[in-house]
């Protein structure tokens, strides 16, 4: 378990490393960064002090190093817009996006689980059926579709909520009400199929040949073992919001971090642009993190390993 | 912290095959028949020792000189079906040695010398643009042994070529193996667990126990007067057609011993019927006489140029070890 | 079957019976919603192929008379079937240069990315050791982070045009495909015809491009088919958006971006793309499943 845990971290910060890498090579890539960072317009003197600070008269392996320096120090260059630190204009936005993708988070486990729970309990029935073409148009529909169906009929037609802003909490409704039900339909397909696989499972046989009560051969026996494997998914859905709430909060002119984005990328600010892929690399390791060592938590395979050969 | 144990699969084997010879590899499985036949064929590096064929030590596999050198050494596998693409029609199948070895001169020549193989195996001009799933377990197998005969090796390694045939499958194939080798004069190595076979097939044989040789000697010797403890309780245990009558079958005891943990002394000396107890302690070396070779304390020198069998557990002898 | 038919043509009714039948099995075999999902695609690739015969008016011709006009099933008139937009363009003729590009796109994407996964997977499969531990950490790596934001930081810093916009969708969803061609390659070389062929002195090439390939191309085939509308779905919010297709040239994403802004005036220049984006990736997910069930009972999701 020990080394589960330690091997699963050296991974987690492996990934970091390459998304930073990543990062730098893109920066590289793009040629001269005094030029695309300070802009063509920069007196000659400010691309001296950039190029001194940042180190670009180095060897690129020594740029490399005083790269990840920097980050490590938390000095990741200033927003071109303001001239403010670009870690600062983030995470004052860092909130915001939150408020919209916890509760789509827990909106689209909550709905997605039961709702494939009850669609592989009756299997080939008509719930089975609707709640599998529900799902199957969820994941086909693009998100920015279904928020502005949603807008055009909550908003425009019925003027029950608002459009976009971010004053009150009816504001917040349309934007995760639109992550989450996209979520849901992924969550709900991969849970009734995991359900599924579980049901077939001769131990489900003998627990209910031995005149175990269904209901209770299900929460006893079926539900443990699917969530295994529908935990997996939940690092993977994580990645899904957060790209979701790029279009979402676009969509909704929500001031969070995906519009932030969209606008730092129309703009080329790229050094909060960097800001963002570091700090949104940062958290999918973190979330896949958490998720493989539940994963060891609850899978008694695991737990109980010893390391092998 | 982890204690890396290794797992010998095969441990201090040595024998020679003349050419044109056919030696027959017997054991029970997982006894490392067939990690024999792998660095036989140069698909395993061995952590010691070498492997000669025809006075060169067998490169490396993946170098181009592993490549070239399959043109003389051959395999035909336990698994027909596994070992063809289902995807492609058996006469390119047949063909493709010689495209990859770049011989046999045009396409249609080279089509024309699969066909021409494809006869010799016993297989009807008309199956050419079969596909594997098409044909029987016994057809396949023709298959693949017209494929490996394609570069006219001079080694053909055989493991368990017949294992995964119906019975009366296998005598077919066995006695095609024996007429192209009388043809062509291939050397082989032979694996299988089934000592009839080996029989039929072998001019010598030896005997296999935890990834050592434990007996060597030609086969009808070795099947009539075993000299091991362990080939006289294979030998024993083999299927008669006139029944279990009257022979004394000696039933081993126990599992064979995890190939991780090999026993120290004898390796077989937990299951021995025979043991003593210099057996526990001392490994017995494979020590030679005429053309029979055992490797066991108890199977004494005769003299005269011949050894005397270890002693058979229901037999007087015993009492007098 | 064939007797039972035989035994029956003679009366009038068994023949009704046995056409039932068949028609059933046809049915059984090929589900009217997959039917209707495959006329749909060879729709749209009719489109791509023959697309300017259809298009009443060039995609960027104004009209400036008249802006704004409603479908013919809205009240508007035949010179515009589905309408115009804010700058009088045809919407018609605008949704099918949108198709056009962003189907095309969308087929290059996956295509490069099937390239780039199979020929990844196999390396790994082939080199194994510590080159195979280094791609199979790359695949984490990009399965961790949401291709989305990548993609977004690399237009950042690269600016945009439409061959780098293509071959940047390109590399959405190869590790899907790389973890499944190293998984199959590695099943086949352990055991079986990929191991016979190398014993036959078959170089590495041969092995995968003539007999490892085709032998797992139907599984990575249905691979491809799930992937791609995934990308039409990141193509058309990147365009969205207004980061990824570019004016003049135009995109079902696009189209709806700039057709949001007059979701209250004139929806349906936003609906009409958006439900070609529904109705497109709809079905060619639908084939997915159905191939995948058909062909390959044992492809995890």
């Amino acid at each position: 378990m020990f080394l589960y845990v330690l091997s699963r971290i050296a991974r987690a910060l492996i990934t970091v490393a390459l998304i930073i890498t990543l990062a730098f090579v893109i920066l590289r890539m793009t040629g001269d960064p005094a030029t695309i960072i300070l802009g063509p317009d920069a007196p000659p003197e400010a691309y001296e002090a950039f190029r001194r600070n940042w180190g670009l008269d180095q060897p690129l392996f020594i740029q490399y190093l005083s790269y990840f320096a920097a980050i490590l120090k938390g000095d990741l260059g200033q927003s071109m817009r303001d001239g403010r630190a670009a870690l600062d204009v983030v995470m004052e936005r860092v909130p915001l996006t939150l408020l919209l993708t916890v509760p789509a988070l827990l909106f689209n486990l909550v709905i997605g689980i039961t709702a494939g729970i009850f669609a592989a309990l009756n299997r080939n029935s008509w719930i089975d059926r609707a709640i599998m073409t529900a799902s199957v148009t969820g994941f086909t529909v693009p998100s920015f579709v279904m928020g502005l169906v949603l807008a055009l009929i909550f908003a425009v037609k019925l003027k029950v909520l608002p459009s976009g802003g971010s004053e009150t909490w009816q504001h917040t409704i349309l934007p995760s009400v639109t992550m989450g039900l996209i979520g849901a339909a992924i969550i709900a397909r991969f849970t009734r199929s995991a359900m599924l696989e579980v049901l077939g499972q001769p131990y489900i046989r003998t627990a209910s040949a031995k005149g175990l009560n269904w209901t209770d051969v299900v929460i006893q026996h079926a539900l443990p073992n699917a969530a295994i494997p529908t935990l997996t998914i939940i690092g993977f859905m994580i990645g899904s919001l957060v790209a979701g709430a790029v279009v979402v909060e676009s969509i909704f002119s929500w001031p969070g971090v995906g519009r932030l984005l969209v606008g730092a990328v129309a703009n080329r600010d790229l050094a909060v642009v960097q800001v963002i892929l570091i700090l949104i690399g940062f958290t999918m390791v973190l979330a896949n993190l958490i998720v493989d060592l539940a994963y060891g938590v609850i899978d008694p395979r695991l737990r109980h390993s010893t390391p092998a050969k | 912290m982890v204690t890396k144990a290794t797992l010998k699969a095969v441990d201090g084997v040595s024998f020679d095959l003349a050419r044109g010879e056919v030696l027959g590899l017997v054991g029970e499985s997982g006894c490392g028949k067939s990690t024999t036949a792998r660095l036989t064929l140069g698909q395993l590096p061995p952590s010691a020792g070498e492997v000669i064929f025809e006075g060169k030590t067998v490169p490396s596999s993946r170098t181009q000189q592993w490549r070239n050198l399959r043109r003389h050494m051959q395999m035909i596998y336990q698994d027909p079906l596994g070992a063809l693409d289902r995807r492609l029609p058996i006469i390119e199948q047949i063909a493709e040695p010689y495209t990859i070895h770049g011989i046999g001169g045009s396409r249609a020549e080279r089509r024309e010398k699969a066909q021409a193989l494809m006869l010799q195996v016993g297989l009807r001009p008309d199956q050419a643009s079969s596909y594997p799933h098409e044909l029987s377990g016994g057809q396949r197998q023709r298959v693949v042994i017209a494929r490996a005969l394609a570069l006219e090796p001079r080694l053909l390694v055989c493991d368990e070529p017949v294992s995964a045939l119906d019975v009366s499958i296998q005598a077919q194939v066995l006695n095609l193996l024996d007429d192209l080798r009388r043809k062509t004069g291939f050397s082989a190595l032979f694996i299988s667990h089934d000592l009839k076979v080996v029989r039929q097939m072998a001019d010598r044989v030896a005997v296999m126990y935890l990834g050592r040789i434990v007996e060597e000697g030609p086969p009808e010797d070795v099947f009539h007067a075993p000299l091991h403890p362990y080939t006289q309780a294979l030998v024993s245990a083999a299927p008669s057609i006139h029944g279990n009558r009257g022979r004394n079958r000696i039933v081993l005891s126990g599992d064979p011993p995890n190939p991780v943990n090999v026993p120290g002394g004898c390796p077989f000396h937990p299951r021995c019927p025979v043991a003593v107890v210099r057996c526990r302690t001392d490994v017995p070396s494979l020590s030679r006489e005429g053309d029979r070779a055992v490797s066991c304390h108890l199977a004494g020198s005769a003299g005269g140029g011949g050894f005397s069998p270890a002693p058979h557990p229901k037999s007087k002898a015993l009492e007098a070890v | 079957m064939a007797i039972a038919d035989e035994t029956r043509s003679p009366s009038g009714t068994a023949s009704v019976f046995t056409a039932k039948s068949r028609a059933s099995a046809f049915f059984e075999a090929w589900p009217p919603v997959i039917l209707l999902a495959i006329f749909w695609i060879v729709a749209m690739l009719v489109l791509i192929a023959f697309g300017n015969f259809f298009a009443p008016q060039s995609y960027t011709a104004m009209d400036l008379q008249a802006r704004l006009s409603e479908p013919v099933f809205m009240g508007g008139t035949f010179s515009h079937v589905l309408g115009t937009d804010e700058l009088g363009r045809d919407v018609l003729s605008r949704l099918i240069a949108s198709i056009r590009i962003s189907l095309t796109i969308a087929f290059l994407a996956t295509l490069v990315s099937a390239c780039f996964g199979v020929l990844l997977g196999f390396f790994a499969a082939f080199a194994r050791g510590r080159v195979e531990q280094a791609i199979l950490m790359l695949i984490d790596a990009q399965a961790a982070m949401p291709f989305m934001i990548i993609a977004l930081a690399v237009l950042a810093f690269l600016g945009n045009s439409l061959p780098l916009f293509t071959i940047l969708l390109g590399f959405y969803g190869w590790e899907r495909i790389a973890r499944i061609a190293r998984g199959l390659a590695i099943a086949a070389q352990e055991q079986g015809y990929a191991a016979a062929v190398r014993d036959l002195g078959a170089s590495p090439l041969r092995v995968y491009g003539r007999h490892i390939l085709p032998n797992i191309a139907s599984t990575l085939l249905i691979s491809m088919t799930l992937n791609f509308p995934e990308v039409i779905l990141l193509e058309t919010s990147l365009s969205f958006l207004g980061l990824g297709v570019q004016p003049p040239e135009t995109s079902l994403g696009a189209m709806v971006g700039y057709g949001r802004d007059y979701i209250q005036s004139a929806p349906w220049i936003m609906l009409a793309p958006a439900a070609i984006i529904v109705l497109t990736t709809l079905c060619i997910s639908l084939i997915g499943d159905w191939l995948r069930d058909k062909l390959d009972p044992t492809l995890g999701k």
